[in-house]
């Protein structure tokens, strides 16, 4: 398999990136809400990556990703015509989408980019989509246009007030609901404590609230517990089990501080390849 | 019979090791291998019994004595093609089957002496072809028939399950592919034995061999994800092998489990095999470094994460296990190196809970005292719990090797395999077939945590059946 990358696009140049990987197997098979793990190098970590899109007909399936750490460093070095060494997927369970109504889709950060996908799906069921996204400015807002395309609404929130709403995501979100009450389910994928502020929003309007967790994972099918997350009081494998859950049941704290697990080697590991790298 | 004069019995040759203060830092093979002398004397040491006991230890039936006969002419290849004729991963078993219960478990000599070295015999042999010229090889080997891309048999998992089945069907002709979820194919022998117990170039030359046949190794293919059983069956597989092992990791279900800190040993193990975690920061896959280790559990699992942690310089390991050191079910060799190499062992103590500080990161775990009680249902002492007889311990790394179930994408995806009330699959015990007809399963996802070889075993018997209905044969 040579997942050879068709098409880069820098969405915010040395950040954010976007790949259109040739991947018919995955691509064959994907559902919103899967993931993939990827491996750049032959010393390199297995990293999951949410598929933004898919193309099944050209057999090509989208990443977006933000460049954190070493692995996601060594794949913003990859160019077109450039193969991705390992490809795996897709993973995970898909999104649960039937068709209900009102769902609000509410992305963060790289995050829009994983959400669009779901967005995408609830629009195919015939649902009605409003995707509220923001970011820190107007320039580091992620698929406004491709989302725009399908939704019949766009909310926008940025930090410095630079497009849309002023402020946080999770007040226009708060403003939707109180308007609306026919919302039937929200889907928040962001940055944890993104997540957690959106499940917080929508705690006391009682809606059905969707969040995507990114665990750290090294296998992806079930065999290791690095993904291991608690919902509900119970243990949940993300990466088999989720990596959707239902946002009131998740303990975001534990997530978050899981998330630092290896946060020492992580660094050493970005600042050696800076020095190696310019 | 007639009275013969008392032979003398020459003690069974030893095991050259690296010394414990060596090996504790490096990641370079614990026992070293006979050499030819010490091979051919060992090889003696078999008495070519009339009625072999051993064969009858070995999950695949070895030819033992007749390949040990090959050895005390000095015939080392002719020895490898022997072994070769029912096992195709033999520098893999000589290394890691537990020869104490299998093999040399039943061998003669054993009864009175010490039993014949059989699985070091073995591993010297692979080893010693293996280090023949390629060139060597090619001529020495027996001729591949003609492999028929129509006749062709999917194997899911790269295990020994999978890849012994694959490489008893391309030797008869039939186009095998097999298909591995992880970017390494090898199962647990990549994953989770670690290197210097079997390195991992073993491994990739064993499946370099089957490639050799002409068997296709995918990787980062999942099966009922990637690709479905009937997916194959349309692609015109006309059997299809599962081998997708048992590596679901259990945890206890004691407070504190998910703290920075605890991990499955599959994790612990996972990042230093297939993640190379013992070189990092060469390689990416960071390991997780802890300073007091407690290991929790008393099988090979644990034993093969007491010793890397220790390799990785920990201060302390300690294996915290609920019976006492005699019923352990590692084996024996490795429980011995551990406690070489300065593994602690705290017997009769389970944990009661993790504990841990505000950042979330383990800094100790509270055990609960234990005796030994009635037998249970596997023969061992139950473990019984000492009213009140609690103890603290601290530790910053926690590696819960409790035990594991089965993998389950592959079963999700697969409602129709009939399974057990523990979640395995169900097979017919003479085919290896499931409850779905012409897909067979073998090795962990069958019996649960097993052994290399019986996995092997398994893959054995369903390539048989396998052969003879598609080559019309009846092996
Ligand atoms: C199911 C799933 C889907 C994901 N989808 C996407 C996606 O579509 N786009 C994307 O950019 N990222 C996504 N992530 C996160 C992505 O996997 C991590 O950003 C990546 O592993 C970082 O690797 P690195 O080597 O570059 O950085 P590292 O050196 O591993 O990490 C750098 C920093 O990022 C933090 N970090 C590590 N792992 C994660 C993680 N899993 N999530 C968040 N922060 C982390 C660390 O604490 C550290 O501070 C997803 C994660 C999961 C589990
Ligand atoms: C740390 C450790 C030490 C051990 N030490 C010993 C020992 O010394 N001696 C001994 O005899 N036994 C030992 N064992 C047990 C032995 O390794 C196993 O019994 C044996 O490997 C089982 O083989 P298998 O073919 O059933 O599966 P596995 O070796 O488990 O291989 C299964 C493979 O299937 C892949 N897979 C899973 N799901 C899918 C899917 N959906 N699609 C595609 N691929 C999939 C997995 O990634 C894996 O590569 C040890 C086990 C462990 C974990
Ligand atoms: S395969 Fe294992 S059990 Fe069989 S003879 Fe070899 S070492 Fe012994
Ligand atoms: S039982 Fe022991 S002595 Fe007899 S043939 Fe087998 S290995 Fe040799
Ligand atoms: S990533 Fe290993 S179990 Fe989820």
């Amino acid at each position: 398999m040579p997942n050879t990358i068709l098409h880069k696009a820098k969405l915010i140049p040395g950040q954010t990136s976007k790949l259109v990987i040739d991947a018919p197997l995955i691509a064959a098979k994907a559902k919103p809400g899967n993931f993939v793990i990827l491996r750049v190098t032959d010393k390199g970590e297995r990293i999951p990556l949410t598929i933004a899109d898919v193309d099944a007909g050209a057999g090509t399936i989208t990443i977006v990703y933000l460049v954190l750490g070493k692995t996601t460093a060594l794949l913003e070095e990859l160019d077109q015509g450039d193969d991705i060494l390992d490809l795996c997927g897709p993973l995970g369970q898909p999104t649960h989408i039937e068709k209900c109504g009102t769902v609000i889709c509410v992305g963060g950060g790289t995050g829009i980019a994983a959400m669009h996908h779901i967005a995408k799906g609830h629009h195919m069921a015939g649902n009605h989509v409003v995707a509220v996204i923001g970011a820190r400015s107007k320039d580091l807002l992620l698929f406004h246009d491709e989302l725009t395309a399908f939704c019949p609404e766009v909310l926008v929130s940025t930090d410095d007030g630079s497009f849309g709403h002023k402020g946080l995501v999770t007040e226009v979100l708060e403003d939707r609901l109180k308007s609306d009450d026919s919302v039937a389910e929200v889907v928040g994928i962001g940055p944890v404590p993104m997540m957690a502020a959106v499940a917080k929003t929508t705690k006391p309007f009682g809606v059905k609230t969707t969040v995507s967790l990114n665990s750290i994972m090294v296998d992806g099918i079930g065999m290791c517990g690095a993904c291991r997350v608690t919902v509900g009081g119970e243990v949940k494998f993300a990466c088999v089990d989720g990596p959707e859950f239902d946002g009131q049941q998740v303990d975001f704290m534990e997530l978050r501080q899981r998330l630092a697990s290896f946060r020492d080697q992580e660094s050493i590991s970005y600042e050696e390849y800076k020095k190696s790298h310019g | 019979m007639a009275e013969k004069k008392k032979k003398i019995i020459p003690k069974r040759i030893p095991m050259p090791n690296q010394s414990p203060g060596d090996r504790i830092r490096n990641f370079g093979e614990v026992a070293l291998g006979y050499g030819r002398e010490q091979a051919f004397a060992e090889a003696e040491r078999c008495l070519q019994c009339k009625d072999p006991k051993c064969v009858a230890g070995c999950p695949v039936e070895v030819p033992i004595k007749d390949f040990i006969a090959k050895l005390q002419d000095q015939d080392i290849e002719g020895a490898y093609e022997v072994i070769k004729t029912t096992n195709s991963l033999p520098a893999v078993c000589g290394r890691v089957c537990p020869q104490e219960v299998q093999c040399e478990g039943q061998c003669i000599m054993g009864k009175k002496h010490q039993p014949v070295a059989i699985g070091r015999l073995e591993r010297f042999v692979a080893d010693e072809y293996m280090a023949l010229s390629a060139c060597d090889q090619i001529t020495g080997k027996p001729e591949c028939p003609l492999i028929d891309p129509d006749n062709k048999v999917a194997c899911i998992g790269s295990g020994p399950s999978s890849l012994t089945c694959a490489g008893y069907l391309s030797s008869r002709g039939i186009k095998v592919s097999v298909f591995e979820a992880l970017h390494e194919p090898g199962g647990v022998l990549v994953y989770g034995i670690p290197e210097f117990r079997l390195p991992k170039a073993i491994v990739r030359a064993e499946v370099e061999a089957l490639k050799e046949q002409e068997v296709d190794i995918e990787v980062n293919m999942v099966g009922g994800k990637t690709i479905e059983v009937q997916d194959l069956f349309d692609q015109g597989y006309k059997a299809v092998f599962i081998g997708v092992g048992a590596g679901l990791p259990r945890f206890l279900g004691n407070e504190g489990e998910n703290l920075i800190g605890v991990f499955s040993a599959n994790e612990y193990l996972t990042r230093i095999n297939l993640g190379r975690g013992y070189a990092f920061p060469e390689y990416d896959t960071p390991p997780f470094p802890g300073r007091n280790v407690a290991v929790i559990g008393g099988g090979n699992v644990a034993m093969d994460a007491a010793r890397t942690a220790l390799r990785l310089g920990a201060d302390t390991v300690s294996i915290v296990y609920r019976r006492s050191q005699d019923e352990m079910p590692a084996r024996k060799e490795e429980l011995e190196h551990a406690i070489e190499e300065g593994v602690r062992l705290r017997c009769l103590c389970g944990p009661l809970a993790f504990i841990g500080d505000e950042n979330g990161k383990l800094t100790g775990m509270r055990l609960q005292k234990m005796e030994l009680g009635d037998p249970d249902d596997s023969g061992r002492c139950s473990p019984v719990c000492i009213e009140g007889a609690e103890e603290e311990i601290a530790c910053d790394l926690a590696i819960m090797a409790v035990g594991t179930g089965p993998n389950r994408v592959m079963l999700e995806a697969t409602p129709e395999l009939g399974l057990n009330k523990w979640g395995y699959i169900v097979v017919n015990e003479e085919t290896g077939e499931t409850s779905i007809p012409n897909v067979f399963a073998g090795g962990d996802i069958v019996t649960g945590s097993a052994t290399v070889i019986s996995a092997m075993g398994a893959g054995r018997r369903a390539a048989k059946e396998i052969a003879n209905r598609l080559l019309g044969t009846s092996d």
